[in-house]
């Protein structure tokens, strides 16, 4: 039966040849624009880490008096906290893995001759980071908490810097110089880029998107040398080094805990933490957030306004372009009111002439997938050449790929009950008289 | 023409009817949307920066010894820069418009002033004013004297002692509404700071959609942070050469630097709006594909409609109905329909607005643009349907005596 319907879909479409070219154009580019926004939107707004997020949770501190953080919203320094706060939640040791960090602009030199200095974005943070985070190793390792504690210069790089500094060998044991100091490679990652940074968006302005930050340090040995950090949020003039300043926030705390006791556990440490920080008169109100990533990503509202505002107007326009199919469609189907007088009196009920005129809108929607596909190719590789951050991301994956039927299917199957409920209800006999 | 037999036609095709209202009311309400967000985005890339943007290459040079005396250091560099031939001044500053490098700062008329007027600050070395080819329109540039001495604390300690400023004509008329800004005061830090001068135009680093991108205050201090932008004026065509040899003057004079962006004003505005200009593309053509899209919509309806209604028309010709009467019959119908969408077409535009304006800071559509979305679909609507009605005139009058 299926076959039969497929043959008489083909035959008015070879029938009505215009009209099938304008359906499935039309489904086709509000299809691709509905697949592109998505692609984009889907990509912002990813599980960075998916085997982990939910144990992830980074404290928030509001070290700001009523009235300051009145009207900046919930959480106003974000998750940034001082070097003192930073410390005493690490030293309490009272999640599975913690570590705090910051970023900072390096100058790294070669140590091959004539390759000419250069900027790259590095990381100061503690002992627990590779393995909180997932971090995959594909030479050596991280450093341990005692070399942390001893400020050893040493440093993780990423596979890029890898690549450009060693041709991709086994770098571990060589030294690096950054900022004009030897660091000791021990350790080299594989491709590590999560998206977003989760772990960047309170720490730097604009590094949502990255393509995966280059070297790893510890926090101590990096701030021995001078390296500032890229974010700093002071709330009282500052006075003294940023580590001794109990006023400026400058650093990322992330914990691994176990859901849901865990969480449940560390709010109260840290609600206790707040306490004891209001008792000596460091902070002023009874607030501290515990968001774990997902939660965190939202709050900061990383998913830029553009990629939701470009989603809405896909589909919108595919709104209009399945108003546009189903109008069509009518106007077809009613022209082949004779057709339908005379398979309705041959004995077709209405359940298969429904049937049949569905298949016909399905196949429409098929086609006008495939070229939503080459429509959505093209968009994304406008994507990729629009000057954004996440510009190097806007691929279309397996399930981008099923969705785009998917949608495709839905909207012609939509657009054509209209037409098909219009085709069953031909009374048979009055177009029987004119033929 | 008589719209009576029309109306009653349509009634009896009340679905097609509906259809095609409802295509051109969708696409009056997202195109006059889209429209208004188009021009938002030209309105931007257009703003003045006040600065001779022809004129002017730029250099960002970081000083790799934090310990040596920055001010020192960038008046070295700049004497050596005034030697490249064709160049006219050069200046050392912090922040340019479209760095994005912000200095943010609230600058109330009074210690205690009420009301919050945030603008940008700028600092920079002597003559640059001239450099920038900033247009002074009251009072004159600063005097030597009034930089604050080099031993004193700059930076962000400086806005505290600064005694003179600089101001855009837009911040003096938003803090002194009809008064002459010259001689009076704003608080930028904890002491006050003279205006004696009012510049035309001074874009802040960063633009956006509001209305204080020119809110822009210069400041009598050096910079002194061990990254700088040295900006240099020459001739239009002496550009690309001057910011050759400004970069191996560089050198020259120190090696233990780095050099980077350098390129000249124009280069810079056309970066700082790339993203604006894609998103324009991507507006306009998301516009023009709805538009096709509807147009594609009329024309295929009306030519099936044209198609099941022959006969009618045929006997309608034959009993004296002229090929005009004919073509107008469908004009007309048309005309009708695309009426009825645009009136349900505005209120959805309107309401696409408030939903905008609630969720992505979209400001009101003017209605106005509602205005020009209607005739834009009248006309669209008579293009689509014009070669089906043309079909329908040429319909003879011998069809009536067939096949009845």
């Amino acid at each position: 039966m299926f076959g039969y319907y497929l043959d008489l879909a083909l035959r008015s479409f070879r029938r009505n040849k215009v009209l099938t070219t304008l359906m499935v154009l039309a489904l086709g580019l509000g299809i691709g624009a509905s697949i592109t926004t998505l692609t984009v939107l889907r990509l912002l707004s990813g599980d960075p880490l998916p085997q982990k997020s939910a144990r992830l949770f980074t404290p928030e501190l509001n070290p700001l008096t009523a009235k300051d953080s009145s009207g900046a919203g919930p959480a106003p320094m974000g998750d940034l906290v001082a070097y003192v706060d930073a410390m005493n939640l690490l030293r309490a040791h009272k999640a599975q893995r913690q570590a705090a960090m910051a970023l900072t602009g390096v100058k790294i030199s070669s140590p091959r001759p004539n390759q000419s200095p250069f900027f790259s974005n590095g990381v100061m943070t503690t002992a627990d980071f590779f393995a909180m985070f997932d971090a995959p190793f594909q030479y050596g390792t991280g450093w341990t908490a005692q070399s942390g504690q001893d400020a050893a210069r040493v440093v993780v790089i990423g596979q890029r810097l890898n690549d450009k500094l060693f041709g991709g060998r086994d770098s571990v044991g060589k030294t690096i110089r950054v900022n004009d100091r030897d660091y000791r490679v021990i350790g080299v990652l594989r491709h590590w880029a999560p998206q977003p940074s989760f772990y960047s968006v309170s720490l730097s302005q604009d590094s949502s998107y990255g393509n995966g930050d280059s070297v790893f340090m510890p926090l101590r040995s990096a701030r021995a040398d001078k390296m500032g950090p890229e974010s700093v949020n002071c709330w009282q003039s500052a006075a003294g080094s940023l580590e001794t300043s109990p006023s400026c926030a400058w650093l990322s705390v992330w914990v691994e805990l176990v859901e849901p006791s865990g969480a449940q556990a560390y709010r109260t440490f840290l609600a206790n933490y707040v306490d004891a920080q209001i008792a000596a008169g460091r902070f002023h109100l009874h607030q501290q957030w515990l968001p774990n990533l997902m939660g965190f990503l939202a709050q900061q509202q990383v998913v830029p306004d553009d990629a939701f505002l470009q989603t809405w107007l896909a589909f919108g326009f595919l709104l209009i372009c399945v108003v546009g199919t189903v109008g069509l469609l009518l106007a077809k189907c009613l022209g082949r009111a004779h057709e339908i007088g005379v398979r309705r009196a041959m004995g077709a009920s209405r359940v298969t002439l429904f049937a049949q005129f569905m298949v016909e809108s399905a196949l429409v929607g098929i086609a006008g997938g495939v070229l939503g596909l080459g429509v959505a190719e093209l968009g994304l590789w406008e994507i990729r050449h629009e000057p954004v951050q996440y510009a190097h991301l806007a691929h279309l994956d397996p399930a981008m790929f099923l969705a785009t039927f998917a949608v495709a299917l839905v909207a012609s199957l939509i657009a054509g009950i209209l037409p098909a409920v219009r085709a069953c209800l031909v009374a048979p006999a009055p177009q029987l008289k004119s033929v | 023409m008589d719209t009576q037999p029309i109306l009653a036609t349509l009634r009896r095709h009340k679905l097609i009817a509906v259809l095609l209202a409802l295509l051109v009311a969708l696409t009056c309400a997202i195109v006059c949307n889209v429209t208004f967000m188009i021009r938002q985005q030209i309105a931007l890339t257009d703003l003045p920066s006040g600065v001779a943007e022809n004129q002017l290459v730029m250099i960002e040079s970081v000083n790799l010894d934090r310990q040596a005396n920055q001010i020192e250091a960038h008046k070295t560099d700049l004497a050596a820069l005034r030697m490249i031939p064709g160049v006219k001044s050069a200046a050392a500053v912090l922040s340019l418009p479209f760095t994005g490098i912000n200095w943010s700062s609230s600058v109330p008329p009074g210690r205690d002033a009420p009301g919050n007027v945030v603008a940008s600050l700028f600092n920079g070395t002597p003559g640059e004013v001239e450099t920038l080819g900033l247009k002074l329109i009251a009072g004159r540039d600063f005097r030597p004297d009034e930089y604050i001495p080099l031993d004193s604390a700059h930076g962000e300690d400086g806005i505290n002692h600064v005694p003179a400023a600089i101001v855009t004509r837009a911040l003096a008329e938003r803090l002194f509404p009809g008064q002459n800004p010259l001689g009076k005061s704003i608080w930028p830090g904890n002491g006050a700071v003279r205006i004696v001068g009012v510049v035309n135009h001074l874009l802040r680093p960063g633009v956006d959609a509001g209305n204080d991108n020119d809110y822009s205050v210069l400041l009598s201090m050096l910079p002194d942070t061990a990254s700088i932008t040295y900006v240099l004026r020459t001739a239009p065509q002496n550009r690309a050469r001057v910011l050759k040899q400004a970069k191996a003057v560089l050198y020259r004079v120190d090696g233990n630097r780095v050099l980077r962006d350098a390129m000249t004003f124009t280069e810079l505005r056309a970066h700082y709006f790339r993203r604006q200009r894609s998103m324009i593309g991507l507006l306009l053509a998301s516009a023009l594909g709805l538009l096709l899209v509807a147009a594609l919509g009329i024309t295929g309806l009306a030519n099936f409609w044209v198609q099941q209604r022959t006969r009618s028309i045929g006997i309608r010709r034959a009993l004296g109905a002229t090929r005009a009467n004919v073509l107008h019959y469908f004009q007309t119908e048309n005309f009708l329909i695309v009426t009825g969408g645009i009136v349900l077409g505005v209120i959805l535009a309107i309401g696409l607005n408030l939903l905008l304006m609630a969720h992505y800071q979209q400001p009101r559509l003017p209605l106005w643009y509602l205005a020009v979305g209607a005739v834009a679909l009248w006309i669209l609507g008579q293009l689509a349907v014009l070669a089906p009605a043309l079909r329908a005139a040429a319909v003879p009058p011998v069809v009536a005596t067939r096949s009845v």
